[in-house]
């Protein structure tokens, strides 16, 4: 082969190759930059699980923790209460929870553990745009509303008047379209829980 | 090296085609004579992002990307304590929703007289990514302020991204870069709202008009001047851009920049259209506003976004319809099947289907505005349906459509 030829085939060899490598160099070079868009170390050790006290909720009442920027209720509900969840079925939006948001554990008519009846765990943020709802305990309220005296307590969003149950479920015709999330919490005692890390109903 | 010319412009043009790009995209190139009043908007569209740009790095030399410190930097900082702080942001939010009117005016324009169509597709899609872009634009600068309308808006709009099934939940922290909208989340968007989408942007805006000027402009009778050419080449119904545009562009951005004025010393918030009234409170994530809209110029796309009511609680469909509703400008070119490009020579019904499409888009407009009801819902509805209809059906409807005879030459 003279000085002067064209090997064509070389210079497609080594476009080709060259090509194929560069394309993985961008492709690994590309990781660092897409990754530095996740939380910083900082900002996961704010988002990291919370404890939370219960040994003094009485029955009736509800505290609210914070957990990454958004309150969390910490409701103890009565035997009273649970048998109005029973009840109420015909008025819900979402009965078993089933477009709802919630870990499986909690995915029954309580939306709390089998051990643990009593104490539901909530987002305070209404599913329709994220407004904190009220919790109206009182059975004669006067945010009653358009549901009138069938509705026996639960939450009030103020923001476009959402209501929901005693386990967050959201009622029939309510801007809210889904219960209210239950995040990811478990028991460390009887009386201690950690909101932000998964447990189980085993 | 061999000079055409003497002088300082021949020394250069042995080193550099100023002459040649002049004489190219200004000097000869070949407009239609015939240009009226919907073609002073591409030319204002530069005019404002120059304003913009201009505004922009002035603004970016006061403001604090902090969540502590942003409202207090504008509110306080850019209106208040710098010099005619006040002026230049208002430039700034002004020129923003300015920047809107004039591109929705430069694309009904390319839709009325079909400057879409062949050979102009790449010209229409270059310019549907510009639009894309400046949305993008607009969204992340409106973050900026970190008002509660900046913040509540940004919540609902990467919320949309957490509603993507599977993903969604660990692609909105990505995007947030925290579980809340915060710190990193301002910081990143400052970053692309005045480094990386301008560049994005002046890249499209380029090849917008290098595609433009390889084709030729289209003009309101959608007659191709380079199949008349005289015997120099050049098109008989073409005059030169500059002087003749470039003067009555001038024209157009003197009338452009008084109502410009009005806004900017009168009524810059525009009764809480351009400035919404909730985003002169600071951000605060544990209080939602009574209302939450986005700035007009989203408002009919959010419109459609709402219009979708949602399937097994996820609003994604909804996502998937807002998308849709700006993806299918791109196939625009190949929908529309009627070899005739101007309106004026197409069938009287497909001029009322214009109508009633504009008509349309400002019903979404104004509803996205609104907090939702039943009716409104309803009118949503029905309207979301005929924007997808106009454009879904146009491979049916053009091939009935019965065209008047185009003429050979544009008419004045």
């Amino acid at each position: 082969m003279s000085a002067d030829a064209v090997n064509k085939s070389k210079r497609r060899l080594l476009v080709a190759a060259t090509s194929v490598v560069g394309a993985v160099g961008a492709g690994f070079v590309a990781v660092p930059f897409i990754k530095s868009w996740n939380p910083s170390a900082k900002a996961l050790a704010a988002g990291a699980p919370v404890l939370a006290d219960i040994s003094k909720l009485e029955e009736g009442q509800m505290i609210t923790v914070e957990w990454r920027g958004k309150p969390v209720y910490i409701l103890k509900r009565t035997d009273e209460n649970l048998k109005v969840l029973a009840s109420d079925v015909d008025m819900l939006a979402d009965i078993n929870s089933d477009a709802s948001k919630q870990p499986d554990y909690c995915k029954n008519i309580a939306r709390s553990y089998d051990a643990h009846t009593k104490i539901s765990v909530m987002e305070g943020v209404c599913t329709h745009l994220g407004c904190a709802p009220k919790y109206v305990p009182d059975l004669n309220n006067p945010f009653a509303g358009s549901l009138g005296s069938d509705w026996k307590g639960g939450f009030f969003c103020p923001c476009h008047g959402s209501i929901y149950d005693l386990s967050g479920r959201v009622y029939k015709s309510m801007p809210a379209p889904t219960n209210l999330p239950v995040p990811p919490y478990m028991f460390n005692s009887d009386t201690v829980i950690l909101i932000g890390q998964d447990g189980s109903n085993a | 090296m061999e000079q055409k010319s003497n002088g300082l412009m021949g020394w250069i043009d042995a080193r550099f085609p100023a002459t040649k790009m002049w004489e190219d995209h200004l000097s000869k190139y070949y407009a239609p004579k015939n240009f009226n009043f919907w073609y002073f908007f591409g030319s204002l569209a530069i005019m404002v992002l120059v304003i913009q740009i201009l505004s922009g790095v002035f603004l970016a030399m006061f403001y604090k990307p902090d969540t502590a410190m942003a409202f207090q930097s504008v509110e306080m900082g850019i209106m208040r304590d710098v010099e005619w702080g006040w002026l230049i942001r208002y430039f700034h939010s002004t020129g923003a929703s300015a920047f809107f009117i004039v591109v929705y005016m430069h694309m009904f324009r390319g839709l009325i007289y079909g400057s879409y169509k062949k050979p102009r597709e790449l010209v229409w899609i270059f310019g549907v990514l510009i639009f894309l872009a400046l949305m993008a634009e607009g969204f992340m600068g409106y973050l900026l302020p970190w008002g509660q309308m900046s913040f509540w808006g940004a919540q609902v709009i990467i919320n949309l991204v957490s509603a993507i099934p599977f993903v969604g939940e660990d692609l909105g922290i990505w995007v947030r870069g925290d579980f809340v909208i915060g710190d990193a989340t301002l910081n990143r968007f400052f970053s692309l709202h005045i480094v990386a989408i301008p560049l994005i942007l002046i890249g499209l805006i380029v090849a917008h008009i290098i595609a433009l000027h390889e084709v030729g402009s289209n003009n309101p009778d959608g007659v191709e001047i380079k199949k008349n050419k005289d015997e120099n080449g050049i098109p008989k119904d073409g005059i030169p851009f500059h002087p003749y545009y470039s003067v009555k562009d001038i024209v157009g951005v003197i009338v452009f920049l008084m109502f410009f004025s009005i806004v900017v010393f009168f009524m810059p918030e525009m009764f809480g259209y351009f400035l919404e009234h909730a985003n002169f409170e600071p951000a605060n994530p544990l209080k939602t506003p009574e209302h939450i809209a986005p700035v007009w110029y989203f408002t009919p796309y959010y419109s459609v976004l709402r219009a979708v009511p949602s399937i097994a609680g996820s609003a994604f469909p909804g996502v998937i319809a807002m998308g849709a509703a700006i993806v299918i400008l791109f196939f625009l070119p190949w929908l529309d099947r009627n070899p005739v490009k101007s309106i004026r020579y197409r069938s009287d019904w497909y001029k009322g289907l214009v109508a009633l499409f504009v008509i349309t888009f400002i019903i979404l407009g104004v509803l996205g505005t609104l907090a939702p009801t039943d009716g409104r819902t309803l009118l949503a509805q029905i309207c979301t349906i005929y924007y997808f209809a106009f454009f879904l059906l146009m491979p049916f409807y053009t091939k009935f459509e019965k065209n008047k005879p185009v003429p050979d030459r544009v008419t004045m």
